[in-house]
């Protein structure tokens, strides 16, 4: 539990609740950029370079534009005029959530005395990753490649088909 | 007496006896087929009628035929035919027939005169819209009273008895539009009635007595010598015998029938039914039927006597049948309607049959009875002949001079008159009425009833002389003039003519054929017969007697024209005497004020306990359940339906609040997920540590 | 408490508050950024058990982690153009308004 642990974890929390607290959605968008940049430094704290770096390219560099993008096409980034930003049932949503974490939190805490403490640093290099996709993972990985190519004809008939009946 | 024959069903030996049951048959089928014709099946009904009464009449005649062969033979025959009808364990209620003199004669006299009668109708109805229907009941009542005369069994007598009350009923209330029509039917009906429930008291006693219902059954019979021998064995009340009290008991139906006083109430009212009916039925058959009744079962009334003695029965017989003949001839001498006469007449001698039964025996009466239905009959049918020349009139004192204008009709109703009335030698009435008075001459209990038979007779040939005169002689007093009868209503009216004057020729005392036929003896001509002591002398008081009637009508009445409205000679004599007579004797209103208001009395008290206790207690029932219909109906409609609705409710609200749950809003549904997976996790995680 | 439990303790708080985030906030598109948080803090999850659990010379949390990175993306994309079409048709982000499949 070092202190670069703390601070990465503050870190990160700060930008969690940032992006579910605030109020502009722009802001939420850049919150939770944030939040993802702290998750990848706590990928690096946790020795895992490979899973950092592609969370950085995927998560900040691909889902928050899309975030973005998202936002700005449908004029989200106008606060309603109407109520708030939040639910009118939000307490019962907070309390949803507030017990899942009670169950996580205790469940973590009750193990806790049974986690290792320490492990040796594993040493992975990138060839090694590349070798366990193509080997071991291969089915994975081509699966993965198929949805990410059907999902991205997916979106896009999705907003193209919309386009057309809006004219 | 020779032994009588009779024969079982299985070894019937005489064809006749055993097809006796054709002769009441035949009429009753033909009064079924008429009843379903329509009213312009006047010919059809009529032939029918007609065609079955001469099928009845032949029949008749060939039994007359039989048994007269067998008594010319030497043999008495009584032959039987009878079967059982009920079998109760181990009784039996047998019904059969019966062929013997006396149910020969009188199957002859009913049929000849029935048909006589009949053709007569066609002529007298033929205005008539009911002619269909009239022939009809005409028709089911000969039936009727052919079956009560062959009848060998007590029961078929009765139920063939209730017929006849029935078609009298049916007949008398022919014309039923008119009130007085049909309250005539009702009173003959129900004061019949009161006679019937005697004979049927009568009738039980007899069956419990003897076990059995039949007159002649081989020895078993209810009136042969062994059955009578037991009756006799038990003196019943007031000195009478058990055969002496059954006996009374039959003589009270056949008093309603035959119209004796008390029970002559209903016959003069009985004339507002049509003159062929008038004829038939109340004059020559139904009310000689009581008389024929008696006679039948003369055995039972005659038990117990000592030779040349008498029974109470017989007695009593013999005292209501003297009472009546003067009591009814009183009355007729003062009427006005020339069938009112002639009903009060009939009624005066039905006592004097009564009274021959009672004191000479059943020769004496029966041969009274033969020659009264036909010159009685003889009269109605010229009575109705008047009435129909006359254009319905039937007041006397609105006729008159008709000698001239109706000739067939005067000649002939002359001849029933004189018959009646027993003008001597010539005529059957004189014979019949003298074999009565011979007989109430040597009566061993009194002398009474002698007196007050030729009292009778005296009144009867004044009143008869009175009534012919007024209608025949003098001038016509009516409004339009009179006409003679088309010939089918004449030549019956001839015919029984014949027979009024031919007839007295089988009762003299010098040839008593009649007297032998029906005692089963041998009989010879023999004119010393008239030399017997007293027999002369009677005669000649008997004349005189009648003489004496009619001169006294004649000086009275004669050939002189009163005007309608004048008051009657003997009005004008003897004016309070006129005035009980003419009113009849005041025994209708008696009857009035005693037994009908008592009866209406009676009939309120049952009204009100019908109404207020039966109909109260049928209504509380009803309550009752009325009320357990509506407190069903309050459990089914709020309990049952309630609950049920109920349910449906609250089974719609629970769908609408578990409908609640999709709102239809994802956060929603996220959030239920979410607590799901808590829940699940919890549920795991309890479970793998406990 | 040991490294690893801090490590879950994080990736807990955070999926709660993705969590809390999907399940209050009206709009849909920070329902999906709850989703993305929640998806993170998973892989977050893996990658701490695969530093401190037994071989993680195994590569499988790693792995894991990044197939989970590659899906993430994909189903971002089309969840957010969903939004984009829904935007289209109803002219609005807001959940609260979307409840047309109402029973």
């Amino acid at each position: 539990m070092s202190f670069v642990f703390y601070v990465l974890a503050a870190l990160t929390i700060a930008g969690g609740l940032a992006a579910v607290l605030l109020r502009n959605l722009v802001h939420c968008a850049l919150a939770v950029t944030v939040a993802f940049a702290g998750l990848a430094l706590l990928f690096l704290d946790l020795d895992a370079q490979f899973a950092g770096f592609a969370q950085i390219l995927v998560y900040i560099g691909a889902v928050a534009i899309l975030v973005v993008f998202a936002i700005l096409l449908t004029r989200s980034s106008e606060t309603p005029k109407d109520g708030g930003v939040f639910s009118r049932t939000w307490l019962v949503g907070l309390a949803v959530a507030a017990a899942v974490f009670a169950m996580l939190g205790w469940a973590v805490l009750e193990t806790a005395p049974r986690l290792p403490q320490s492990a040796p640093v594993p040493v992975v290099t990138v060839q090694q990753i590349g070798q366990a996709l193509i080997g071991r993972y291969v089915l994975p990985l081509e699966i993965v490649a198929l949805l990410l190519t059907a999902a991205m004809i997916g979106a896009v008939i999705v907003a193209i088909h919309e386009k057309e009946e809006a004219k | 007496m020779q032994e009588s024959i009779s024969f079982t069903p299985q070894l019937a030996a005489s064809p006749i006896a055993g097809m006796l049951w054709l002769i009441p048959a035949v009429p009753i089928v033909a009064a079924g087929v008429a009843a379903l014709l329509k009213q312009s099946g006047r010919k059809t009904a009529a032939t029918l009628a007609i065609g079955a009464m001469s099928v009845s009449l032949l029949l008749s005649v060939a039994a007359f035929a039989h048994v007269a062969g067998l008594w010319f033979g030497g043999e008495a025959a009584r032959e039987t035919v009878n079967f059982t009808w009920i079998q109760v364990g181990a009784a039996n209620v047998d019904l059969g027939w019966v062929l013997d003199p006396l149910s020969a004669v009188m199957l002859v006299m009913v049929s000849l005169v029935g048909l006589l009668i009949f053709i007569y109708s066609i002529g007298y109805m033929a205005q008539d819209q009911n002619f269909t229907r009239f022939f009809c009941f005409l028709s089911l009542f000969a039936g009727a009273m052919l079956g009560v005369v062959i009848a060998n069994s007590l029961l078929l007598l009765f139920m063939s008895w209730e017929l006849v009350g029935l078609t009298s009923y049916l007949l008398i209330g022919f014309w039923y539009q008119k009130p007085a029509a049909a309250a005539a039917a009702k009173k003959a009906f129900i004061t019949t009635r009161v006679g019937d429930v005697f004979f049927l008291l009568g009738m039980v006693w007899l069956f419990a007595q003897t076990g059995t219902l039949l007159f002649y059954n081989h020895g078993a019979g209810s009136i042969e010598p062994g059955a009578l021998a037991a009756l006799l064995t038990h003196p019943a009340a007031l000195g009478l015998t058990a055969a002496g009290a059954i006996g009374l008991l039959i003589f009270a139906g056949a008093a309603g029938k035959s119209g004796q006083v008390p029970l002559h109430v209903w016959l003069p009212d009985a004339m507002e039914g049509p003159t062929p009916v008038s004829a038939l039925i109340h004059a020559a058959t139904m009310v000689a039927a009581g008389v024929y009744l008696i006679a039948r079962v003369y055995p039972l009334m005659q038990a117990g006597a000592l030779t040349g003695g008498t029974t109470t029965a017989l007695t009593v017989v013999t005292w209501v049948g003297a009472s009546t003949a003067v009591f009814a001839a009183l009355i007729a001498v003062a009427q006005n309607d020339i069938k009112r006469i002639l009903a009060y007449s009939t009624v005066s001698q039905l006592g004097y049959m009564m009274a021959g039964l009672g004191m000479g025996g059943v020769a004496v009466g029966m041969f009274h009875l033969i020659t009264h239905a036909f010159f009685k009959a003889l009269l109605f049918m010229g009575a109705g002949s008047v009435i129909h020349g006359c254009h319905e009139e039937q007041d006397i004192r609105r006729m008159g001079g008709l000698k001239a204008d109706m000739p067939v009709t005067f000649v002939t109703y002359t001849i029933g008159m004189l018959a009646l009335c027993g003008f001597p030698i010539l005529f059957s009435g004189f014979w019949s009425k003298d074999g009565i008075l011979e007989a109430a001459q040597h009566w061993s209990v009194a002398k009474a009833p002698f007196y007050m038979l030729v009292f009778g007779a005296l009144l009867t040939a004044f009143y008869m002389t009175r009534q012919v005169s007024y209608v025949f002689f003098g001038y016509w007093r009516g409004h339009k003039p009179a006409h003679e009868s088309p010939s089918v209503m004449t030549l019956p009216l001839a015919v029984l003519a014949f027979f009024a004057m031919a007839l007295g020729v089988i009762g003299t005392p010098a040839w008593p054929w009649f007297r032998a036929f029906l005692e089963g003896r041998a009989v010879g001509f023999d004119w010393r017969a008239f030399g017997e002591p007293g027999l002369l002398p009677l005669m000649g008081i008997s004349i005189v007697v009648v003489f004496l009637g009619l001169g006294f009508g004649w000086t009275l009445y004669g050939d002189k024209t009163p005007k309608a409205e004048e008051p009657d000679a003997l009005e004008k004599a003897v004016p309070p005497v006129w005035g009980w007579l003419h009113n009849r004797l005041y025994v209708d209103e008696l009857y009035g004020v005693t037994v009908i208001a008592f009866y209406g009395w009676w009939a309120q008290v049952a009204d009100w306990l019908d109404r207020r206790v039966w109909g109260g207690l049928v209504s509380a029932v009803a309550w009752v359940f009325a009320l357990w219909a509506r407190m069903n109906r309050f459990l089914d409609t709020n309990v049952v339906d309630g609950s049920f609705d109920k349910g449906c409710d609250e089974l719609a609200a629970g769908g609408g609040l578990l409908a609640r749950v999709q709102s239809g809003r994802v956060q929603t549904y996220l959030r239920i997920l979410a607590l799901a997976v808590v829940a699940l996790a919890a549920i795991l995680i309890w479970s793998s540590r406990a | 408490m040991s490294p690893l439990a801090g490590f879950l303790l994080v990736a807990a708080l955070l999926f709660s508050i993705g969590l809390a985030g999907a399940l209050t906030r009206r709009n849909a598109i920070l329902v999906l950024i709850g989703i993305e948080l929640m998806l993170n803090a998973a892989n977050l999850n893996f990658i701490a058990f695969w530093r401190y659990g037994p071989h993680p010379e195994a590569l499988t949390g790693m792995m894991f982690a990044i197939f989970s990175i590659a899906v993430a993306a994909a189903e971002a994309a089309v969840g957010l153009g969903l939004v984009i079409a829904i935007y289209r048709h109803a002219h609005t982000a807001d959940l609260d308004q979307m409840n047309r499949m109402k029973g």
